[in-house]
């Protein structure tokens, strides 16, 4: 649809035209994708945002590295085209902790337990712990096996202590 | 401003004072500094991010160490600091740890190396840390005496250090950070100083937290890929499928058309035998664009098709099995290791055991595939390289771009993954040779298609094992012989010591049993291989350690027994491989019964459960595992995971507690799901789906890690814990089955015990 030619300001300076393009939010920022619609969120995010907590693993949305929440709800940003982020609220890890910066229950959890060694699909484990205590605050070790997304250090002993150390954090049994 | 020049007793480190009233202890700036004795401190700039040395004591009690080998999750980050804070009684609450990138400059012409070892492979950092880094925490914490006792008038035998202060005898306090200055402007004696006792440890021996978490649970964590150049390129490369392939035919017109790409570039193979830092890289076109996007797109829309060598297109691992057996049959390749007469004392043994044992080729499958940042200025080439092997990288920008040492600068980010597949630069030589050719920074991507496709995979081999055992339960004969791929081939070395990666002349049970022949037999295969976490030790200990469970079944004796008569009485043993040179038989023995007794071995098993034990000594650690499994339907629960270990002095309990169990899932996740197969003359395995790393529903819920107390020299952490687990685990379905896996992976084997 071709735009009205801009109007020029008493001052002379000519407004720039209102950007076309997919609308969507992260962490609380809103943002206008203006390239290719088909780029993966998670490109987007880690190219064009330089938000490169969010990892690429393998692109096919089997490891979990890539991990986001989309209007709360976990997502594969390899396999989501920003597109289908349009009107969404999209969360990285970089917005975990809340305005004020204080940490995510599962943030703290991760460091008290000292979950990560190479620490590289931590990102979306913690996004994937985020999502099941959101839906379960007392999830059981069956609900904890559920999560999908890999981990090659072999952290996985941990990260199960680190969900149940969130848990007790959430309901406050922890202070 | 003043510099000391004085060295401790292996020469290696300085006081350089700087601007601003910091100590810093570390290495001379420049080489000639040796010979005139002037220090060029400008170099070292005047803030912690030029920090060029492992000590900085700021004169607000901040204490910056330098971190030397790369981190890719073994810890390095945090223990070898806390080497350093102990040693110099650092506060670790006021230490900021700082990654040092690669320390080299030009020494006429040859690369002088500043930080001693920085290569993160063979479990060495520790180790190493040991002997050197000590030196530096220990002639920070003198200097800051001295310093003091000059203040005070009190001589310095009379005054004590702790937690950031030097204590006067009555208790007065002086601050590290008030004595920096002067402290900077002393110098080190020539015959060093002394370390400290063990009794006087603080933080060596305790539980630490990574230095990196918060920042890895935040996502402000850099790794490798992390990292963009402000005007750089994304390069990313189709790689010929077909080994020692080559380019047949290329149109990049609809690549170059997408927007977004700015060049297609062929890659071509490097001539047989050429080597660019350990192996030859293989054909490939590379496609450069503006994004990730661009290029993935740009890649698929390449029309591209290669070649095969003549014949090439035929190798399968299928062929490679049969191969194998032929092979077995034959003439060895080397002979190994002979004690008395194997033939004799196995024909004339009460009782004969017989077994086969099959390891596949498998790949490293690192969480963050390989990449490397490159700029090359007409003076100057800058890599940001996740590599565990920042030396040899420097070779090989050496070797490509022919710029002097002191024109080379690389940094080390943290690395998503290691087990020795950083060990190679392929991919650093790729970046390299792009960035040469293109003449932009450029950054090149792997994908995980890419990284399964184009690996140096652990070997394959096929372990033939035979044992002869007397009337009272003895092993008397033990034969291995094992035909495999080397993980030499290819590397510079010579045809008469491609067994050396293979068999360890030294592994028990050689020197436990009288009548012994080890022999190693070549097989031909043109698939890269390399060095996978423990290289030789998984596939050898997987065969020995089953085997020996295989004898106590067969001869009616308790496996735990039987391992531990054949250990012995408690004594050194000679030991020639990589953590040597002897092997305490005690050790070993020792870790084997904790975690017997930690499994409950003796005690009845739940109904339907097995239990399973094995041991291995590993690049000087000495590690046992135990399992309690079941299989119903076909489906394996391991219920409990015991693994004890002897790793010398502990340096944070903490990181050998996460690397023994990280170890144990590793090599439980391999030994069941884990194999590359080739076919018509391609790797098969693609990606995840069809390269299953266990998810967290398949590995035990914990793994219970007991660690032994030792005062003997540190010995690392990052290997020991994976042989011993795969032998264990057959062994415990063994016990609970009745069924002996001797081919890993073992689901297949699995899914068809009822």
């Amino acid at each position: 649809m071709p735009l009205p030619p801009p109007i020029p300001s008493a001052s002379g300076i000519v407004p720039e035209p209102k950007r076309t393009g997919v609308e969507l939010t992260v962490n609380g920022e809103r943002y206008v994708h203006t390239g290719d619609p088909d780029m993966p969120l998670l490109w987007w995010l880690r190219d064009v945002l330089r938000l490169t907590g969010t990892k690429y693993g393998c692109g096919v949305g089997a490891c979990g590295a890539c991990t986001v929440l989309i209007d709360s709800k976990p997502a594969r940003a390899c396999l989501t085209p920003v597109l289908a982020a349009r009107g969404r609220n999209v969360t990285t890890v970089e917005g975990l902790a809340d305005p004020l910066g204080r940490l995510h229950p599962v943030q703290r959890a991760w460091i008290e337990e000292d979950v990560p060694q190479c620490g590289y699909c931590q990102a979306g484990q913690l996004l994937a712990a985020a999502e099941l205590l959101a839906r379960k605050p007392q999830p059981s070790d069956a609900d904890i096996d559920a999560i999908p997304n890999l981990c090659r250090c072999g952290t996985y002993p941990r990260i199960r202590r680190a969900i149940r150390r969130a848990a007790a954090i959430a309901s406050g049994e922890t202070p | 401003m003043n510099a000391g020049s004085g060295y401790t007793r292996r020469g290696f480190l300085r006081v350089l004072a700087v601007a601003g009233g910091a100590l810093v202890v570390g290495i001379p700036a420049r080489a000639s500094a040796q010979q005139d004795g002037r220090e060029d401190l400008a170099i070292l700039g005047d803030s912690w991010t030029a920090l060029n040395a492992f000590v900085r004591v700021e004169p607000n009690g901040h204490v910056i160490l330098g971190a030397r080998a790369p981190d890719m999750g073994q810890g390095t980050r945090t223990s070898l600091p806390r080497i350093i804070a102990d040693e110099m009684d650092a506060d670790w609450t006021q230490v900021k740890v700082i990654p040092l990138p690669l320390g080299v400059e030009d020494d006429h012409g040859t690369p002088r190396w500043l930080y001693g070892p920085q290569s993160a492979g063979g479990s060495t950092s520790i180790p190493d840390a040991w002997r050197d880094l000590r030196q530096a925490g220990a002639a920070a914490r003198w200097l800051l005496v001295q310093a003091a006792a000059a203040r005070t008038g009190l001589p310095p035998d009379q005054l004590r250090t702790e937690a950031g202060w030097v204590i006067t005898p009555d208790a007065r306090r002086l601050g590290y950070g008030e004595l920096a200055a002067d402290a900077g402007k002393l110098s080190l004696p020539d015959a060093g100083v002394a370390l400290k006792s063990p009794q006087a440890y603080r933080l060596i021996g305790k539980a630490a937290r990574g230095v990196d978490v918060p920042a890895i649970v935040t996502g402000q964590q850099k790794f490798g890929y992390d990292h963009y150049w402000g005007d750089g390129l994304i390069a990313m490369i189709v790689r010929c499928p077909y080994f020692d392939g080559e380019l047949d035919h290329l149109d990049a017109g609809a690549a170059l058309a997408i927007e977004g790409v700015e060049q297609v570039l062929p890659l071509p193979a490097m001539p047989a035998g050429t080597l660019l830092g350990r192996g030859p890289l293989v054909a490939g076109v590379a496609v450069l664009a503006k994004d990730t996007w661009s290029a993935l797109k740009g890649r698929a829309a390449l029309d591209v098709r290669w070649k095969p060598r003549s014949g090439g297109a035929a190798a399968s691992t299928t062929a490679l099995e049969s191969q194998a057996d032929r092979v077995l049959k034959g003439a060895a390749t080397t002979l190994v290791r002979r004690n008395g007469d194997f033939a004799h004392a196995f024909r004339t043994a009460a009782r004969r055991i017989q077994a086969q044992y099959t390891v596949p080729f498998v790949a490293h499958a690192t969480m963050e595939p390989q990449n490397c940042l490159v700029r090359i200025d007409p003076d100057h080439a800058y890599l940001m390289a996740a590599t565990q092997t920042p030396r040899s990288a420097f070779e090989v920008v050496r070797q490509i771009t022919g710029l002097g040492p002191g024109q080379i600068s690389i940094e080390m980010p943290r690395i998503g993954g290691g087990f020795g597949r950083r060990l190679d630069n392929d991919y650093v030589a790729e970046a390299v040779l792009l960035a040469k050719a293109v003449g932009k920074p450029i950054k090149l991507q792997w994908t995980r298609e890419d990284d399964l496709g184009h690996d140096v995979y652990r070997p394959f081999g096929v372990h033939a094992l035979a044992a002869g055992v007397d009337r009272k339960g003895q092993i008397v004969a033990w034969r291995q012989h094992l035909a495999s791929t080397s993980k030499l081939w290819r590397r510079g070395v010579p045809a008469a010591r491609l067994w050396t990666s293979e068999l360890y002349p030294d592994d028990p049970p050689a020197g436990m049993v009288a009548n012994l022949e080890l022999a190693w037999f070549a097989l031909d295969f043109p698939l890269p291989r390399g060095n996978w976490r423990a290289p030789g030790h998984t596939a050898n200990a997987f065969a020995v350690q089953s085997f020996l469970d295989e004898i106590a079944h067969a001869s009616r004796q308790d496996p735990l027994k039987l391992r531990l008569a054949l250990l012995g009485s408690p004594r050194l043993l000679p030991y020639s491989s990589h953590g040597g040179p002897t092997l305490d038989t005690g050790r070993l023995a020792n870790v084997l019964q904790l975690a017997a007794q930690r499994i409950g071995w003796g005690s009845r098993a739940p109904a339907g459960h097995g239990r399973g034990l094995a041991c291995h000594f590993t690049f000087g650690g000495y590690v046992a595992h135990a399992f309690e499994v079941s299989v119903s339907d076909g489906k394996l629960a391991i219920h409990r995971a015991v693994a004890a270990a002897d790793v010398g002095r502990v340096i944070d309990p903490n990181g050998v507690d996460a690397q023994i169990s990280g170890g144990t899932l590793d090599a439980l996740s391999t030994a069941l799901n884990l194999a590359i197969t080739v076919r018509d003359g391609t790797v098969v395995q693609q990606n995840f789906p069809d390269y299953p790393l266990a998810r967290m529903a398949e590995m035990p819920r914990e793994v219970e890690v007991i660690q032994v107390p030792s005062q003997s020299d540190p010995a690392g952490a990052g290997e020991m814990g994976v042989p011993s687990a795969a032998p264990a685990l057959a062994n415990a379905i063994f016990a609970a089955t009745g069924v002996r896996l001797r081919r890993m992976p073992f689901k297949p084997g699995i899914a068809r015990i009822g």
